[in-house]
């Protein structure tokens, strides 16, 4: 029996945690069906689909344009901008900044770009406190954890589970499971952090090219907090997330929170177009703009693949996916979890990393059918694992490297009998290539379900035999 | 696209899968199409529509064999598909397989006539049934490519509930996919079985003596864990079954909208007419 | 003009996607709500995510501030002395807690702002009712930590600048042509979050408490 992947021994251990297991079973039950309630007319949630594809699909069609735009606009509103082919540069900018103010700590606001970046291992190496005040990121970072979630981080632990964390790692604090004193408690600890840091870090859901505005959407009050209290302001977002109008964002922020976390609007819209300025009594003095690449225009140059720089990090998609709900965010060993993740993750860091994944979707089609901008993330999935086995050159990272010889044989033999009716029809039928493809792994399927019954007679015999015409 | 003016005939493509493994469900189809008075013309040369391999990224090996499925319509009739599985890979598929091929003609022509089974019974026929046999409780497992890629899951519903004697409980998470997927079964066997264990038992609890389903994969994948469940663990067993042997098994053809060459029917009540 | 910049615009100019003309972008959502509909939508919502709302009337809106500040014990609140309704409120310092001007940098008081601040006032451009949102554009009279960081968040919306929707408020309000602000926000109700099992709690980081007063 060949060696389990890493992947596959994360799924196994995820799939025998029956407390995680249901954590996630109980939020993702919830959040499909208050989504669905609100979208009550089912025309107009298409509608709205369209719109916002529409949206995005206008921003990628002129991405160059509309960053030297961005660009543009934002440095005329006194926001200094920075462009970063790699994480390790966005990196290098950051500290850049950091230095500049002799700054040690930073409090942030909840941004998956800097998860991309693995900001805070990067700084916490050079002695630079990076301080996650989003509750739940600031939950899993106390536990020294990744998001399982790209909105809802700590969504894989309990009440109970955070209650003994805390009790943990806030010994004078008494044990309590009662979810208003934990948040009390986390508000305590990082009000003095939001007093107290020179820096704050944000990410960006929407970056106006029209205004040079930053729109960033959130309900505790922590990215407000991160881009209003500390003297200087770094954002750090990807290259696609820039839209061209400012009217662009009411139809798209409605889907996203809608899509996200079934709010009509989340407690915050906050929308930043320049530092402080003269006169002015608070508010950063200085703000930037981080602006990433990390493989996104080399996705870019694929016209099918391009979808993927549509999406607007909602979580639908991972919400409903019936994968993710069982083996849970972190299984996945990448930053963007579930569907969305699959499809990121292996055009961003190669398929040699990552494109494994591709082979965890059953192709169901309940995150396409959710998406709130139409990217067709199924087809990706399937055009991705082409790109694992192709053997011509493509643009994809890594294309072509998860091709195994004795697989490709297999397919070309199958490939070949079903060509040839009459080797087919002897023996090299559905069932029994099902079971000669993988011999080794029919074991798998058995240990929950008997094997498939082959037919006495296939149905090729049976209608010949009843006379049913041949053309 | 074909007028469907009179479709007195139509192609029948029986799927691999129902080929080899499910044969009843295939021949069920042939006869409630005869019944409803078409002629069924099954070309003996077909073997798989290529999905397999289509999805596991060997879309040149997918491509050679559905090369040969196009070239067995040449008739401009509909092509009956009972699966929503591989219906869905000859009409939206084969025009992505075949884009900027010498037969992509061909094979957009051919995936233009594609009709999953009950889509082609309730939309093209217009069929009324009849219930017949004992009253039983179902519950009905829609294929995900049924429901989200040909968009044909209401007609299975609609077909069922056109039977008076068969009561329909629902699952909980009805909509989420059993697991099956193909070569993700094997490929993710892990993730696959813990997906095909909570559908088998969502539809036992239901309380219903029979799964019927428009996907063999599906009716595979979730046949296999009740029979497994039930060979390990005693727990009850409801039968699966293919809508077309369901409905051959438990209806009645009163009319189609061409209504030709009906067979007389005799056991059935003035009511069900108007179901 | 850095390299990384060059490299990235240069790499995304190689590509020219098929343009997409979507007429659907500028799909509206519309919705014929008069002035009560919007009123009851906007109050709806505010109250579904636990704000407080406040029905007053141009007469008596300081009274019911005052009655509010009574209410919740205030020992101070924070009001604008430059803004018309700021200017109303002080002029009835008897009946109301100790009232405090932002009137300098944040960095010379942070202390008293996050230890000792009970509530903010401030005005608002607006609301709008699909969503039950205010609109604030801080000024310096009314600076962006005010309806921030105090535990209480007093806010004061006339109902003639009730909106229906967000995209009705940028297209009326003329954003694009006015320049946008520092800092523009939309106030939906107070700081909450779900991140612990999916339950919701109050209060995080931002006010606890969001108390809206209607004028009518």
């Amino acid at each position: 029996m060949a060696k389990l992947s890493d992947f596959r021994v994360r799924v196994e251990d995820a799939l025998a945690n029956e407390e995680v297991r249901g954590n996630f079973r109980k939020a993702m039950d919830g959040l499909m069906s208050r989504r669905l309630d609100q979208f009550p007319d089912e025309a107009e949630l298409e509608r709205l689909r369209t719109q916002a594809m529409a949206i995005r699909s206008n921003s990628l069609d002129n991405l160059p344009d509309l960053l030297e735009k961005l660009e543009t606009n934002l440095t005329k509103n006194g926001i200094q901008v920075h462009w970063a082919e790699t994480v390790e540069e966005a990196n290098q900018h950051v500290l850049a900044i950091m230095n500049k103010h002799n700054a040690k700590s930073m409090i942030k606001g909840k941004s998956m770009v800097s998860e991309e970046m693995g900001l805070n291992h990067f700084m916490e190496e050079l002695g630079i406190e990076c301080l996650e005040s989003d509750l739940g990121e600031f939950i899993i970072q106390l536990d020294g954890e990744m998001p399982s979630h790209i909105i809802m981080p700590a969504i894989h632990k309990n009440k109970r589970q955070i209650a003994k964390l805390f009790q943990e790692k806030f010994p004078d604090i008494p044990y309590t499971e009662d979810v208003d004193e934990l948040t009390q408690t986390a508000r305590k600890i990082l009000r003095e952090k939001f007093f107290n840091a020179p820096v704050g870090l944000s990410g960006v859901n929407f970056a106006v090219a029209e205004t040079g505005t930053l729109c960033l959407v959130e309900n505790e009050g922590n990215g407000r907090m991160s881009t209003t209290v500390p003297p200087v302001h770094i954002a750090v977002t990807g290259i696609e997330k820039v839209v061209e109008k400012l009217s662009d964002v009411p139809p798209l922020m409605s889907i996203l929170t809608r899509s996200a976390t079934a709010q009509p609007i989340t407690t915050y819209v906050n929308m930043i177009s320049s530092p402080r300025k003269e006169g002015e009594m608070d508010g950063p003095k200085e703000v930037h703009l981080v602006l990433l690449d990390n493989g996104r225009s080399n996705i870019y140059s694929d016209p099918e693949l391009l979808a993927t720089l549509r999406c607007i990090r909602c979580g639908a998609c991972i919400n409903h996916c019936p994968v993710y709900v069982r083996v849970g965010g972190h299984s996945y060993g990448t930053v963007y979890p579930g569907p969305i993740g699959t499809v990121l993750e292996p055009q961003k860091d190669g398929l040699k990393a990552h494109g494994e994944l591709a082979q965890a979707s059953s192709l169901c089609g309940a995150c396409g059918e959710v998406c709130p901008v139409r990217i067709p993330l199924p087809s990706l999935i399937n055009r991705l694992r082409y790109e694992g086995v192709r053997q011509d050159q493509s643009s994809t990272k890594d294309s072509g490297s998860r091709r195994k010889t004795a697989e490709a044989l297999t397919w070309k033999g199958w490939s070949f009998a079903a060509q040839h009716p009459l080797i087919y029809n002897t023996g090299a039928s559905a069932a029994a290539s099902f079971r000669k493809l993988m011999p080794s792994k029919m074991g798998a399927w058995t240990r929950v379900r008997t094997a498939p019954p082959i037919a006495a007679k296939t149905l090729h015999q049976q209608l010949k035999a009843k006379g049913i015409d041949n053309e | 696209m074909t007028t469907l003016l009179q479709p007195d005939s139509v192609y029948f493509y029986g799927t691999c899968l129902i080929d080899s493994v499910y044969p009843n469900a295939g021949v069920s189809a042939v006869e409630l199409l005869q019944r409803a008075g078409i002629r069924v013309i099954y070309p003996q040369a077909q073997t798989c529509c290529g999905q397999p391999a289509w999805n596991s990224g060997y879309r040149d090996e997918a491509r050679e064999v559905a090369r040969k499925q196009i070239a067995l319509f040449p008739k401009d009739i509909p092509i009956v598909v009972p699966s929503g599985s591989c219906g869905g890979m000859m009409k939206h598929h084969y025009p992505e397989l075949f884009k900027g091929e010498p037969d992509e003609a061909m094979a957009l022509q051919v995936a233009g006539r594609i009709y999953e089974f009950t889509e082609f019974l309730v939309d093209v026929l217009e069929i009324k049934l009849a219930g017949k046999g004992v009253k039983t409780d179902v519950a009905i497992h829609t294929s995900c490519s049924a429901r989200r890629e040909m968009g044909v899951a209401d007609k299975i519903e609609q077909l069922v509930g056109q039977l008076e004697n068969i009561t329909v409980h629902e699952q909980h998470h009805k909509k989420e996919c059993c697991g099956f997927g193909g070569t993700f079964a094997i490929k993710e066997p892990e993730i696959s079985a813990s997906m095909v264990t909570d559908k088998a038992d969502a539809i036992r609890e239901t309380g219903a003596s029979v799964m019927i389903t428009q996907d063999c994969g599906c009716m595979m994948n979730i046949s296999g864990a009740f029979e497994y469940e039930n060979q390990h663990h005693a727990l009850r067993m409801p039968q699966s079954k293919h809508i077309a042997e369901f409905l051959l098994e438990r209806s009645e053809v009163l009319c189609t909208k061409y209504d030709i060459n009906v067979p007389e029917t005799s056991d059935t009540t003035e009511d069900a007419t108007h179901g | 003009m850095s390299k990384a910049r060059n490299n990235i615009i240069n790499r995304l100019r190689t590509t020219k996607p098929e343009p997409c003309h979507f007429s659907e972008r500028d799909h509206l959502s519309r919705f014929n709500w008069d002035k009560e509909e919007r009123i009851n939508r906007f109050v709806e919502r505010m109250v579904a995510v636990r704000a407080e709302i406040i029905h007053a009337s141009k007469d008596d809106w300081a009274e019911k501030i005052a009655e509010i500040c009574q209410e919740k014990r205030l020992k101070n609140m924070l009001v604008s002395p430059e803004t018309a309704q700021g200017k109303v409120l002080y002029n009835m310092v008897d009946q109301l807690p100790d009232l405090q001007s932002y009137d300098h940098e944040i960095e010379d008081w942070k202390s008293e702002m996050f230890n000792q601040t009970d509530a903010g006032f401030t005005t608002t451009l607006g609301g709008i009712a699909e969503t039950g949102s205010l609109i604030l554009w801080p000024t310096k009279h009314e600076p962006r930590l005010m309806s921030l960081v105090p535990p209480v968040h007093i806010a004061l919306l006339d109902t003639n600048q009730l909106y229906t929707t967000f995209s009705e408020v940028v297209k009326e309000q003329g954003w694009v042509d006015k320049g946008m602000p520092t800092n523009a926000l939309l106030v939906s109700g107070p700081s909450k979050s779900a991140d612990i099992e999916q339950t919701l709690a109050y209060g995080v980081h931002g006010p606890k408490e969001l108390v809206v007063v209607l004028i009518s």
